[in-house]
């Protein structure tokens, strides 16, 4: 009687999971709380927007999304990741912000032979060397933006350049990507603290230097510090700052306000890309949340739409990992960047763009696009990925 | 390397440091006078910078809006101490620790509920640009007017301290508690009027500092580490301290910061020197913080004799 119970018990669950591919469940982990929620929110915001404008579904099937915060912890991440691979079997998982919380949290999902989709970071190693068949980014490589921003500087004709960037590997690693495509001298290559508030011994280093363009790696409330400390000294007039896309977006432009005003940056993305997909996009998120988007939100609409392709192009086989592979490297939707190809470690190769801050037509602070700075541009580390 | 830069850079110092003093000298009151640990005062300082925000969009003036936060964030501060804090001097600093870093939290999701994650708090366009001290020598206009206000809070806390009888019954609590207690001092009032100065001047330090910082939620954690270096090097419960300490502290930092690197180079190789020179200088407030402990474990200007 027993052991009957048990063989009932044992299909019922079987047939559970069977079923289980009438809906898409995703595993969505972010820093949703503490000083750098705003990109982990704009990324969600991003996300869910897709979603409700696509009725609730992805590729056709109704989709539910779990949502975990990782307060910014990389032992917390992980533990999220755990819990939504092992626990709640998600189809997909993506969400992580930054770098350092990814790398902790991504193991579990390739152990368990889940996809992530990046919706932001896309560190070196993961496009080299340690490149992962369960990896997609739906973003840019982590050095895409300081390599368009060196480059900028290379057209320019800028004969020095002066470059900050806080002491860690990140930062190390943008500086590296902007001089991989710089051309001109290296007045300074200045390391601060991580977290720094107060920036006027270095601005006044720059100003004795007078270098011919300057170029920082400042990621959040360390940019905000700078870019409003910079313009306070007077070194807006005399030196041209570039920073990376997200340097300057929405985020940024809110507190800091008119001094960022002329501001150079490079991103793959921009509010005014004329695209139908990006216009689209562009409406409904501001209807929807009352703000403007900024690179961050753009790319969880394009996780969202990637994934939404995937799922369609497979018919719902969610359970065939190999086929949603297939389906996800082929990316047939239209991306609000525009062009947009996977290249063969899974990163993306696409246009990047040099935008500058200035008024729209309502008198809003936004980014506009001046012009393209890479074509299909991809990364220099697809050469040591084993994939093919 | 210029004079011009030298002096330049110590200007900078000076008026990191005198920044630095506004926080630190409600901190060292706090600590010396309740012997309490307030975790949560760099939170009053983030408050600070938010309400002189939203003043400053509804008045459109800098100087009236600033003016406004002041009263408004001092009001918080003592509803803070009468509600919550006041319950814990009797407790261990464990149970300080622990409580004020509760609020700590509980404070920084209050604020995101309130005005979100972040705020904008333009400087007056007045002083937006720099002025000329020296040919050669330009330096922000809005830098100065910190170090003047700096200055001049300063020598209204001595005077403060110094010469009325609120000063003098601060000073007998910092020195000797229980007998201002039983002098028949009024201690209760008395903490609560300390209270409310010391969140006055969080909200000095954090609307002065607002149109050069990013004003956002976890703001008050970052400058709160640096205000516990100043009063531990000055001498805890001392304001003499507190300012000797914080222009120290900020002096050593910008310097540091600024000619470390250069002077190193003179030495070393400059792939050595670059590299250590930014993660020299980032410790190098500490170093200070232990040479004055080693040597004066009660800080430069102890309170209590």
């Amino acid at each position: 009687m027993k052991a009957r119970i048990v063989v009932t018990l044992a299909a019922a669950l079987l047939a559970g999971s069977a079923f289980a591919a009438d809906r898409i469940r995703v595993g969505f982990i972010s820093t949703l709380s503490g000083p750098s929620a705003a990109l982990g929110v704009d990324i969600r915001d991003g996300f869910q927007l897709a979603l409700k404008m696509n009725g609730g579904r992805l590729g056709g099937l109704p989709a539910e999304v779990l949502i975990a915060d990782d307060q910014f912890k990389p032992d917390v991440g992980r533990q999220a990741a755990q819990k939504l691979v092992q626990l709640d079997k998600v189809n997909f998982l993506t969400g992580i912000v930054f770098s350092n919380i990814m790398l902790a949290s991504v193991p579990v999902a390739f152990e368990n032979k889940t996809i992530y989709v990046s919706p932001n970071a896309a560190p070196s190693p993961l496009a080299g060397k340690d490149c992962n068949p369960y990896f997609f980014v739906a973003s840019w490589p982590n050095d895409a933006y300081h390599e368009a921003a060196g480059q900028h500087a290379t057209n320019k004709g800028y004969k020095s350049a002066y470059l900050i960037a806080p002491n860690y590997q990140a930062g190390k690693d943008s500086l590296a990507g902007f001089k991989r495509f710089y051309k001109g001298n290296v007045a300074a290559e200045v390391y601060t603290k991580l977290g720094q508030l107060d920036y006027s011994a270095e601005l006044a280093q720059v100003r004795a230097a007078k270098p011919d363009a300057l170029y920082i790696f400042l990621p959040g409330g360390m940019g905000i510090n700078f870019i409003k400390q910079f313009v306070a000294a007077g070194l807006s007039q005399d030196v041209p700052l570039i920073v990376p896309g997200f340097g300057s977006d929405q985020d940024i432009i809110r507190p800091v306000g008119a001094a960022m005003l002329g501001l150079f940056d490079t991103a793959h993305w921009a509010m005014d890309l004329d695209n139908a997909a990006n216009r689209k996009f562009v409406v409904a998120f501001e209807k929807e949340f009352n703000r403007l988007p900024s690179v961050f939100a753009a790319q969880g609409y394009d996780t969202a739409l990637l994934i939404d392709a995937a799922v369609r192009d497979t018919k719902g086989k969610v359970e065939d990992v190999e086929a949603v592979r297939k389906a996800l490297k082929a990316a047939r939707f239209d991306s609000v960047r525009g062009p947009f190809k996977f290249n063969r470690n899974q990163m993306p190769i696409q246009n990047y763009y040099l935008r500058v801050v200035a008024k729209d037509s309502q008198g809003r602070l936004v980014n506009k696009t001046i012009g393209t700075v890479f074509k299909e541009h991809g990364d220099a580390y697809v050469q040591d990925c084993g994939m093919k | 390397m210029s004079w011009i830069l030298i002096l330049e850079q110590s200007l900078n110092g000076l008026q990191f440091g005198l920044m630095l003093f506004l926080l630190a000298a409600g901190l060292t009151l706090v600590f010396g006078i309740m012997d309490m640990i307030n975790l949560a005062h760099g939170s009053l300082y983030m408050l600070g910078a938010f309400i002189a925000s939203t003043f400053v969009q509804l008045t459109g003036s800098f100087t009236a809006g600033v003016l406004l936060a002041i009263p408004a964030t001092a009001v918080v501060g003592m509803a803070l101490e009468m509600s919550v804090l006041r319950t814990l001097y009797a407790r261990d600093h464990l149970s300080q620790v622990l409580a004020t870093f509760a609020l700590i939290l509980i404070i920084n999701e209050v604020t995101r509920l309130i005005w979100g994650s972040d705020a904008a708090l333009p400087g007056p366009a007045a002083l937006s640009g720099p002025v000329e001290l020296l040919p050669g020598l330009r330096y922000p206009a809005y830098r100065l007017l910190i170090i003047a206000v700096g200055l001049a809070v300063a020598v209204l806390l001595f005077i403060l301290v110094t010469k009325t009888r609120v000063g003098m019954l601060v000073r007998a609590g910092a020195s000797n508690r229980e007998m201002a207690l039983a002098m028949g001092v009024n201690i209760k009032t008395l903490f609560t009027v300390v209270f409310g100065v010391g969140a006055a001047l969080c909200a000095v330090a954090g609307a002065m500092l607002a149109p050069l910082f990013a004003v956002q939620v976890g703001m008050g954690e970052n400058i709160l580490i640096l205000a516990f270096v100043v009063i531990v090097i000055g001498g805890i419960g001392s304001i003499r301290g507190a300012l000797v300490g914080a222009v120290l502290v900020g002096v050593v930092d910008t310097i540091g910061r600024a000619f470390l690197p250069i002077l190193l180079g003179a030495f070393f190789q400059p792939r050595v020197a670059s590299a250590a020179g930014p993660a020299l200088a980032s410790v190098m407030i500490y170093l200070i913080m232990a040479v004055v402990l080693y040597f004066r474990p009660q800080g430069l200007f102890p309170a209590r004799g």
